[in-house]
């Protein structure tokens, strides 16, 4: 082993020629893709739309007009209040698994991140069907206790399928931060006095405070970025559609598009420097020889009861998206009854029959972008983590900004600056060509790969590196021979993830879609829902969806588990990014 | 402290996880102010031993008495014991002073006397200074001493320390366990310590009790748990030993033991009949050039050297003696006559330090 000097002098000797080629073409790919289109955006913004000189004019109309004022203040409302929900959801349930022995840990573990396969948008009309004002649960609460709770009007129902949908990121992260706590904490603290509440507040929730503010900060941003969730729903004062609408109705040239879009982008900039602070230097897991997890308790009989009753409410509840869907998609007319009037498959058959090029398009584009994301992700992690380069922290920071660029925003981007390019040969503007929508996925879900890929290229020891070129082979050899073969578990981790999610992605291919035969899943779905007659088919290819991004989402479970029980003899142990 | 030392006595006391049972019967008496240890290999049980008298872990059968008061069925925060653990357990969101003043909050002391009683236990350890810095702004060694400021602020009847010099880096070790010592003798109170290092507990205990698989294998003071162990296993924990078999005998008054492949060596005193075996520590053979004059009273058998281990102070000789092979350290002097592997030598043995144990 070398010492941490060894190591930079090695690293400061490298400066091979074709990593800077590689870096220089990435670079120029996500200045191309991702800055200059934002920039673009920002730009606009503070542009007078008649003489083009910069001005603060917009954002003046902006906050003068109320549609605006009311959707910028819905959509503050909507996120804070999918946070609130969603903690209400994620709390219990985290809280359970990490102290006590209890069954249903295991249940919620599985069940609890299943609403992550499911884009909102697909649930939000099952959930219309099962809590709208005319639903199933509605219609029983009707005849039997004469009453009927609004839990799907306007905002409401909004926050209601967002924070279904993404409780799951608080429930992970504040699961991992309570399992992270050393027990000997608890413990000293009980042997000076502490226990019950006081024990609570005192120490276990300030340690697991940083998870759950990282888990609750990308629980808003997601919200407050949605899209498909408010249309679907039909809310449009809020700030997302209203971006979307004006520049579909009105035109890529009307400049309030562009503020929402920097309004959206600085709100999710706030979050993840949020998320930043509170992880930040507070990296409390300190797990050491007998630690490990909070002392979980066993439950009494009454306790287990109560447990299980909290769980399993729950767990119906965080299911009812899917089990609506399953319904709608196999009923025939369902309206103004509590489960569909029939049974039948014709919904599928029309979907297959008429609306195939929808799935082909997904599989095609969804893997097209995962595939440019994991070799891009690769090349950066290597970049960023391997070799001298110089400014290669940049590639990294650029690639993880995109995180914070809502898909509206890169949508409107892409619009704006690339109607004026045509491609070659096919003498139509770049702005509605399909390729562009794979590069918009490929753009939104490099951050992903990117993290996957950095992770695994961690797991390789450097000394393995060293070894390899110490027999004789070359840098590339060395990569294509060793590095890679190594990082394989978490490329394809990282190819799957990236393709799962851009499979539904709706925000950013809602506004490039050109054509219907250019269209993808998302955007099918999303017609169909639109008329009560295509609920059934749009649900049958919402299952579809759904089937997709749980198999890959499986897959991507057996990959990684495969890979860590093959390769734990790969020397250092990988520092959690 | 004004409050009088107490005394721990464990009663009959039986633990298991789930069908593994740790503690199989365990009966200590541990006196008023005296600096105790648990030694014992890992899973021996000593540290499930000491997390019981803390009050954690599953809850054992029998009596765990401190002052008289038996506390087996009290939960952790009600037994005013204090632990410092292995870790130091410091909770990273507080800062130094806030960790020591926290078991005197959760006692509802009040804040002036908080403040006064955190700076005397911090100036106690030497750290007053760095009462406002974060634990991992902190040394090993510094963590180690806030750990034991907070637990002894709060006066606890007893003091348990699980481990307490493991983290820490050899030098550092040496002090600390000094400074450990001195502070339990300042305070007068009832230490327990538990450690898998005997050499820790032979210099900081006045008595320690030797763990085994969930039983207590001998208790005493370290030197005579040493040079009188109660059986095998002790006898190996607490140093090298060579290990002859055999079986005892007597005649005319005088007593010796024959080794199963013929070696008869006599004997201070031992059992009359019966096998079992004879220890014969390193530091009491003798290595001598062979046909050497021999003290009288002493046994001399013939030997060849295999190997020779300088280890600074001593040197160590593994010696070849019949079908056995001795260690045999020889205190090192420059200049002494050194002996090569090969060479024929005499192995020298008094009689009076051969320790013998019947199975």
């Amino acid at each position: 082993m070398g010492t941490p000097f060894d190591a930079t002098m090695t690293i400061l000797m490298r400066q091979p020629r074709s990593a800077v080629g590689v870096a220089a073409v990435l670079a120029v790919f996500l200045l191309v893709f991702l800055v200059i289109p934002v920039v673009k955006v920002v730009f606009v913004a503070f542009q007078d739309p008649a003489s083009g000189a910069l001005t603060f004019v917009n954002f003046i109309d902006f906050f003068n007009t109320p549609l605006f004022r009311e959707s910028f203040i819905n959509s503050l409302y909507v996120a804070f209040m999918s946070v609130l929900l969603g903690s209400a959801i994620a709390l219990p349930l985290a809280y359970f698994t990490t102290r006590f022995h209890f069954g249903g840990a295991v249940l919620i573990q599985t069940l609890g991140v299943i609403p992550l396969i499911m884009p909102p948008f697909v649930g939000a009309v099952a959930m219309q069907l099962l809590f709208g004002a005319n639903g199933s649960l509605n219609l029983l609460l009707d005849e039997w206790f004469g009453f009927t709770v609004p839990f799907m009007r306007g905002l409401n129902g909004v926050v209601f399928v967002e924070s279904i949908h993404y409780f799951p990121f608080i429930l992970i992260n504040l699961s991992a931060a309570l399992n992270n706590i050393d027990r000997s904490l608890e413990e000293s603290a009980q042997n000076l006095g502490a226990h019950g509440m006081r024990l609570f507040r005192r120490i276990v929730f300030p340690l697991a405070m940083p998870g759950y503010v990282a888990g609750a900060s990308l629980v808003f941003l997601k919200v407050f970025d949605d899209l498909g969730t408010p249309l679907l729903l039909n809310v449009n004062d809020m700030l997302a559609p209203q971006a979307y609408l004006r520049i579909s109705s009105i035109g890529i040239s009307d400049p309030m598009g562009y503020v929402i879009s920097v309004i959206l982008v600085v709100f999710s900039l706030l979050a993840l420097w949020t998320s930043f602070l509170a992880l930040r230097g507070k990296d409390y897991a300190s797990v050491q020889k007998g630690g490990g997890g909070l002392a979980k308790r066993d439950l009494r009989g009454g306790q287990k009861i109560m447990a299980y009753a909290v769980v399993i409410f729950v767990l119906l509840i965080v299911l009812s998206p899917h089990l609506g869907l399953t319904l709608l998609s196999f009923g025939t007319i369902w309206s103004y009854s509590v489960v569909p009037d029939g049974y039948t498959f014709a919904n599928y058959q029309e979907v297959f029959a008429s609306s195939s090029q929808y799935i082909t398009n997904t599989l095609l584009y969804a893997g097209l972008a995962a595939s440019i994301d994991v070799l891009f992700g690769t090349a950066i992690a290597y970049i960023v983590w391997r070799t001298s380069v110089v400014g290669r922290k940049w590639l990294d920071y650029l690639a993880t900004g995109a995180l914070a660029i809502p898909g509206v925003v890169l949508g409107i981007g892409y619009l704006r600056t690339f109607n004026e390019i045509n491609v070659p040969f096919l003498d139509k503007p770049l702005a509605s060509w399909w390729v562009i929508i794979v590069v918009a996925l490929a753009i939104r879900r490099l951050p992903y790969a990117l993290r996957a890929c950095v992770a695994a290229l961690h797991q390789v020891a450097f000394a393995l590196e060293e070894a390899a070129e110490n027999l004789g082979a070359t840098k590339y050899r060395t990569v294509r021979r060793v590095v890679v073969p190594l990082m394989i578990g978490g490329i394809l981790a990282g190819f799957i993830t990236s393709f799962a999610t851009a499979a539904v992605e709706l925000s950013a291919t809602i506004m490039l879609v050109s054509s219907e035969s250019d269209a993808p899943l998302s955007y099918g779905i999303y017609v169909f829902m639109q008329s009560a007659a295509g609920r059934g088919p749009g649900a049958a290819l919402g299952m579809i969806a759904v089937v997709i991004v749980g198999v890959a989402t499986y897959l991507s479970h057996r990959v990684i588990e495969h890979y860590r029980r093959v390769q734990t003899v790969t020397g250092d142990v990988a520092p959690v990014i | 402290m004004s409050t009088e030392p107490v005394s721990v006595s464990i009663k009959d006391l039986h633990l298991s996880f789930g069908r593994t049972q740790v503690l199989q019967g365990v009966n200590l008496e541990i006196e008023p102010g005296e600096f105790f240890a648990f030694l014992g290999p890992s899973g021996s049980g000593k540290s499930t031993l000491l997390r019981a008298i803390a009050g954690f872990g599953p809850v054992p059968s029998g009596r765990i008495l401190i002052g008289g008061e038996n506390v087996a069925a009290l939960p952790p925060w009600r037994r005013n014991v204090g632990m410092v653990f292995q870790n130091y357990a410091l909770w990273p969101h507080m800062s130094v002073r806030k960790n020591v003043a926290f078991g005197l909050q959760e006692r509802k002391v009040s804040t002036a006397e908080i403040h006064e009683r955190v700076d005397n236990a911090l100036d106690l350890v030497g750290l007053l200074d760095f009462a406002e810095r974060r634990p991992s702004q902190l040394s090993g060694g510094q963590q180690q001493r806030v750990a034991l400021a907070r637990t002894v602020v709060v006066e606890p009847r007893l003091l348990l320390l699980d481990e307490p010099l493991s983290n820490l880096d050899a030098n550092l070790r040496v002090q600390m366990r000094r400074d450990i010592l001195d502070l339990q003798r300042q305070l007068r109170l009832t230490t327990i310590f538990v450690t898998h290092d005997q050499e820790e507990a032979n210099t900081i205990s006045d008595r320690m009790a030797v763990l085994n698989e969930g039983i207590i294998q001998q208790v005493g003071p370290p030197m005579a748990l040493y040079d009188r162990p109660a059986n095998l296993f002790v006898a190996d924990f607490l140093g090298t030993a060579n290990v002859l078999r055999g079986r005892f005998a007597s005649a005319d008054g005088r007593y010796g033991v024959v080794t199963e492949d013929g070696i008869e060596l006599p004997l201070k005193e031992s059992p009359t009949t019966g096998s079992g075996v004879v220890i014969l520590r390193p530091q009491s053979l003798n290595i001598r050039e062979p046909g050497a004059a021999n003290d009288p009273g002493q046994v001399t058998l013939p030997g060849t050297v295999r190997y020779r281990e300088f280890l600074g102070a001593i040197i160590r000789y593994g010696v070849n003696v019949g079908p056995h092979l001795l260690l045999i350290d020889h205190g090192h002097r420059p200049g002494e006559r050194i002996f090569d592997a090969g060479m024929a030598v005499s192995v020298e043995i008094d009689p009076t330090h051969i320790i013998s144990l019947t199975e």
